[in-house]
């Protein structure tokens, strides 16, 4: 039993409840659950307020979210790397076949396919699209729809917030236009 | 001691991502064609449980470990940014497979070329804070 949950992977509805516990755990310790406003308040401490009044504001109180981060990568290095998920991923058969077609071929030994997000792949054209321009969209698209996945898709959805409605269904407009019209195209160069 | 409790939570949070496989982006890819449950299942219940302790929350007038009132306002108004900074952060979510979230967990991983993305998301960021008076909001 604690060697399964230790090592995982964990089935769909452990996971969303636990997303929950830590939803509610963030409010009891008086902050709102949401991973985007860090860009923002790393910008600001770096100096950024310089430059722009979007920047210009008491990142102090901010610094929580650093440190939940922080805790992010420390969660990441407990869960990848001194309790590795045992079982690689296990995709549907259609997802196979189209990653095969893709010359992805890596899932069954990584969680992320070595093809694309490495350093010898960063210099590579797509190297720079899925990461560099990748994480530039991510970014400039989680400060814009002012939240990401955990302000919008969690918290703002659990709140009945029709703006996060709003920037989810923008989350799969962009999701699925490049998965279905950009992906095939840059796998096929 | 406050920050300590944060890491902690943080901690929590980034081994649930890891042992739900929120972090790869195979996932990611095939949430977006539609060919598995898993990742429906895992943000889905994850609303339903935290629409649960947002309706305990607010009924009750809970106060938070400091004991002061937990307040949930409602922040957001209009659309037009939601909507265009929606879709360009599901640009992003498709091609580098994780939201910032599993970005910061992915490092923590041993996938070191993701503090590449981590760059660049902060570039994001600063960038939209350099032009937004120019975007539609």
């Amino acid at each position: 039993m604690i060697h399964d949950i230790l090592y995982g992977p964990w089935p769909w509805y452990y996971v969303g409840p636990a997303i929950g516990l830590v939803y509610f755990a963030l409010y009891f310790v008086g902050k709102r659950f949401g991973v985007s406003g860090t860009l923002k308040t790393t910008c600001t401490i770096l100096g950024a307020g310089k430059v722009s009044d979007y920047f210009k504001y008491d990142w102090k109180n901010d610094i929580w979210n650093l440190v939940f981060v922080l805790g992010l990568v420390i969660g990441g290095y407990l869960g990848g790397v001194v309790f590795p998920n045992e079982v690689p991923v296990e995709l549907s058969a259609s997802t196979i076949t189209v990653l095969e077609s893709y010359g992805l071929t890596s899932f069954n030994e990584t969680m992320i396919p070595s093809e694309i997000f490495s350093w010898e792949a960063l210099f590579s054209l797509n190297g720079v699209i899925f990461i560099i321009i990748g994480g530039f969209m991510v970014g400039f698209g989680a400060r814009y729809a002012d939240g990401c996945t955990s302000g919008h898709a969690i918290t703002g959805l659990a709140n009945l917030e029709p703006s996060s409605l709003i920037a989810v269904i923008g989350f799969f407009i962009g999701g699925l236009t490049v998965t279905h019209l950009l992906l095939p195209y840059l796998f096929t160069l | 001691m406050k920050n300590l409790r944060l890491l902690i939570i943080g901690i929590a949070f980034g081994f649930i991502l890891t042992k739900g496989e929120v972090i790869s982006w195979y996932r990611i890819f095939e949430m977006f064609r539609f060919e598995s449950f898993h990742m429906y299942g895992i943000i889905g219940s994850a609303v339903f449980v935290s629409l649960i302790f947002n309706q305990w929350i607010k009924r009750s007038k809970m106060k938070d470990i400091d004991g002061n009132t937990i307040d949930i306002p409602t922040f957001y108004s209009g659309y037009k940014r939601y909507l265009l900074g929606g879709i360009v952060f599901g640009f992003g979510w498709a091609l580098t497979g994780a939201c910032p979230g599993p970005l910061y967990t992915l490092v923590g991983n041993g996938a070191t070329v993701m503090i590449v993305a981590v760059l660049s998301a902060l570039f994001g960021a600063f960038t939209y804070g350099i032009i937004y008076k120019k975007l539609p909001h």
